[in-house]
């Protein structure tokens, strides 16, 4: 960047009487947003509801009804929860890898790249070790698909660090190579040959297979994203270096003055993040689909960043979204069969996207009575 | 009637009134100078003027006529024109399509059209003696012509009424002195030219009335020929300026720091330190005057081990610094107190006890397997706190909620805890009022009665001359003058500052 003073805007007003007596109210801005207040995070998922009920409305069905049938679809029976659980294993482990990226504002949004370069490698292992044990390959795929996510999480972070190639842009891009990488395996070298052409590999044999939690569908994924998420929440807030992480993601000026390395530092995070995304590509191959196959994701590597961001970052936080967004997917389900299309959920999920950023805008800006 | 008449003006931000019933007036043909230290409100009331700010009371009248100012636009349609202190350029357009931005033309211009504006903008600028390329992108220019630019662009918007914002702390005193005839010639063409400003040479030099503001006040307004130097200083700081602090006298002990002809590199291949030479040696303040942009800032932020040198030889405590290691000088003992502050010294949105471990986290006091030691450290930094008098409502609030005063404090705090043998400190008390000031310079003397040395790079002459034991000048990257305590003469600094002491006399 060129160290000479460029153009920039003028000055906010921080403070602004209005002309009108009459009115006795002012507009405060705290650029900051320090002081955000918790209820926009709610009052966006409500707004989101209410534009998408707008949208059911016009498509002929009652809103209220629709979400009831998805709440039931998604919570209430034991099929549902299990589904949604199914369903939050991949958005959690996706969504702690954005967000300890988001935490020194690298904005990695190729978490769906990751998570698909990860279902390819641990694939890759069942297919050159096809005899091994269990205890042999469940350990390597799960190597292999970390090694897999980080490198393409590195791929991101290296023009970042050196090159100041902005990381969206990167990372973004890379998804579509990662989606035909995929294609290419599933189409070409690794198709079933017993599959009667169907895009995908064969079935995994059982030491292949993460197993599943009792007789559900839930599987040993769970586990992972579990300690995944307690392991996030230590590290961010007890240690070290979630305290370097802390600092470069305030200030980084200020964080070169403290003597910490921040390009080593944007380096590992990516490595970090993007070998979550592929925990999860792995755990998705391995205990859901059992195979890799054509559209193996339907876009968790995209809504787990709307999880990081509707948690803030908090590992409670990603939890609560991670089992929320889930929900919303299996929903999505549900609500086919009274005739509406299953993107309903795409839609949703866009809806609280753009009204949380919206209220994260908005709520640098409070209504203040005049004295 | 007056050219611009602005009658018991109040500007409140949050609590803070920044203005306080402040009438001004200037007239035509006038250079009028509105003098104060800084943070006095001299720049409020200008951007006020040119619609940045709105006032939250009062009435601006412009050739007798009352107008109401809502945006820069606004302003720029009266004919008020201002030169901000940070230009407001685009560093990838040329100087001639900077100062046509925004202006409306037909759709089609030909290809002609840039030429003869070229050429225009050219006949304007010379004039008015402003000599740039304009057919140059803005970063190619340096900081000078950057600012002609900014002052053309207002002439060439048909600005009767400009305003200058600190116009000279970029300058060499060459071109300061062509700025001035610059504001001459304006005056001569009937502009009112308005530039707000604490230094007082210059303000004797150019004005032809002054108006000083105190603490967002006015003080006093007065033609140049009734009055002196002397006089206006003692307006502005409310007293006579005080003399050197009362530092008891000591014999300074061991050479602490020896920098051998250090060379570091600047943009566009030049040399930020050229060969510059100083030693410290334990238990004595040091300042470093100069005008801004002669290798101050690289000084500072080679010894802190932010940039790397080319060059020469750091020594520190007997052994060689190592080259452009954040770490390596912290581990020495060199503490930093930053330019800015808020802008790298402390992490705005995190809490004081986050902010206090910047240095110290490594330590197995404040950190044990990897593991912050959480309940200690709270309790530690509560300590700190307490110890240096930071008043916040708690622990974890983040501290840009806290006063400029206190957040000097608590930066203070952290960098004296880790116990530094050499603090490197930079206007360390740039924007404070005058009793955290007090604070500051307490602070320093106290260092330097516990046999610490201070390397303290200020742009505030007083400051250095208060607290330094030897003054360094520094210009063109390099030491050219040094001065006991006691010696030091304003006058003769400020010629040595200037560069006119040519390098044969290159002391030490």
């Amino acid at each position: 960047m060129s160290k000479i003073q460029a153009a920039s805007a003028l000055p906010l007003e921080p403070a602004e009487a209005p002309r009108r007596r009459r009115f006795s109210y002012r507009i405060e801005i705290d650029p900051s947003g320090t002081r955000n207040p918790w209820w926009i995070t709610p009052l966006s998922i409500l707004l989101a509801l209410v534009l998408c009920g707008i949208f059911i409305a016009a498509n002929g069905m009652n809103p209220m009804t629709v979400y009831a049938k998805m709440i039931k679809g998604a919570f209430g029976s034991s099929f549902g929860i299990t589904e949604t659980l199914v369903k939050a294993i991949p958005l959690l482990l996706c969504g702690i890898g954005v967000a300890i990226a988001y935490r020194i504002s690298v904005w990695n949004i190729g978490a769906e790249g990751q998570f698909l370069v990860g279902a390819v490698a641990a694939t890759a292992v069942t297919i050159w070790f096809p005899a091994l044990p269990i205890y042999g390959t469940i350990p390597l795929m799960v190597v292999f698909a970390i090694a897999a996510g980080g490198i393409w999480g590195l791929l991101t972070a290296i023009p970042r660090t050196y090159f100041q190639v902005n990381e969206l842009v990167t990372s973004l891009m890379l998804n579509y190579v990662a989606i035909l990488l995929l294609d290419y395996f599933v189409f070409g070298p690794w198709k079933d040959p017993k599959g009667f052409n169907f895009p995908g590999t064969p079935m995994f044999n059982d030491a292949q297979t993460l197993p599943a939690l009792g007789d559900t569908r839930l599987h040993f994924g769970l586990v992972f994203a579990i300690v995944a998420v307690v392991l996030y929440g230590l590290l961010v807030k007890y240690t070290k270096w979630g305290y370097e992480l802390r600092l470069i993601g305030a200030n980084p000026e200020a964080a070169k003055n403290a003597g910490i390395p921040i390009k080593r530092h944007i380096l590992l995070v990516m490595l970090i993040s993007g070998g979550l995304a592929g925990l999860a590509g792995m755990a998705e191959v391995s205990g859901v689909s059992h195979r890799l196959m054509y559209g193996i994701s339907p876009g968790y590597g995209y809504t787990a960043i709307i999880v990081a961001w509707l948690a803030k970052l908090n590992p409670i936080g990603l939890v609560v979204s991670a089992v929320l967004f889930g929900g919303l997917i299996v929903g999505g389900y549900s609500v086919q069969t009274i005739g509406l299309p299953s993107s309903i959920s795409n839609m949703i999920q866009g809806a609280i996207l753009f009204f949380l950023i919206a209220g994260g805008m908005f709520g640098k800006f409070r209504l203040r009575r005049n004295a | 009637m007056h050219a611009i008449e602005m009658r018991r003006i109040v500007k409140q931000f949050g609590d803070v009134v920044a203005n306080d019933h402040v009438d001004f007036t200037a007239g035509a043909g006038e250079i009028h100078a509105l003098l104060g230290e800084n943070g006095a409100g001299k720049s409020t009331m200008m951007c006020m003027l040119s619609g940045v700010y709105r006032p939250t009371s009062g009435e601006i009248l412009l050739r007798g006529e009352q107008v109401r100012i809502r945006s820069p636009k606004d302003a720029a349609k009266l004919g008020v024109g201002m030169v901000y202190q940070n230009f407001r350029l685009v560093a990838t357009l040329t100087a001639a399509e900077n100062i046509v931005l925004g202006e409306r033309s037909s759709f089609w211009r030909g290809p002609n059209w840039m030429k003869n504006k070229q050429r225009e903008i050219k006949g304007l600028a010379e004039k008015f003696g402003l000599a740039f390329p304009v057919d140059r992108p803005i970063w190619q220019l340096s900081v000078g012509e950057q600012q002609r630019v900014e002052i053309v662009k207002t002439l060439y918007r048909g600005a009767q009424f400009i305003i200058l914002d600190e116009p000279t702390s970029v300058l060499t005193p060459g071109e300061a002195d062509q700025l001035f005839e610059t504001l001459r010639t304006m005056r001569a063409e009937g502009k009112t030219v308005i530039v707000t400003t604490h230094k007082l040479k210059e303000v004797m030099a150019v004005a032809d009335r002054i108006s000083v503001m105190r603490k967002g006040k006015m003080i006093h307004t007065i033609d140049k020929k009734d009055t002196n130097e002397r006089e206006l200083a003692r307006l502005m700081v409310g007293k006579e300026v005080v003399a050197q602090r009362d530092l008891p006298a000591r014999t300074p002990g061991r050479t602490l720091l020896e920098v051998n002809r250090l060379e570091v590199a600047a943009e566009h291949g030049r040399k930020a330190l050229d060969g510059l030479s100083l030693s410290i040696r334990a238990g004595e303040i040091v300042g470093i005057a100069g005008v801004a942009g002669n290798g101050q800032k690289e000084l500072a932020e080679v010894l802190t081990g932010l940039i790397p040198w080319r060059r020469g030889q750091i020594e520190f405590d007997g052994k060689p610094l190592r080259n452009a290691s954040v770490r390596g000088a912290i581990e020495a003992g060199i503490s930093h107190v930053p330019e800015n502050r808020m802008k790298s010294g402390l992490a705005g949105s995190l809490g004081l006890v986050d902010n206090l471990l910047f240095k110290s986290y490594r330590s197995a006091d404040r950190a044990r397997l990897g593991f912050l030691r959480i309940g200690r450290n709270k309790a530690w930094g509560q300590r700190l706190v307490e110890e240096f008098d930071v008043r916040t409502p708690g622990i974890d609030t983040p501290v840009q909620q806290l006063s400029g005063g206190n957040q000097q404090k608590l930066l203070f705090a952290r960098e004296i805890h880790h116990d530094p043998k050499l603090m490197v400190a930079v206007h360390p008390t740039q924007g404070l009022d005058v009793g955290a000031t007090e604070g500051v310079h307490r602070l320093l003397a106290k260092l330097r009665a516990e046999d610490k040395s201070v390397l303290l790079i200020s742009e505030d002459l007083d400051e250095v001359m208060q607290l330094s034991d030897r003054i360094l000048v520094i210009f063109g990257g390099r030491i050219v003058a040094e001065l006991g305590r006691g010696e030091a003469d304003r006058e003769i600094i400020g010629m040595y500052m200037a560069g006119l002491h040519g390098a044969e006399e290159e002391a030490i």
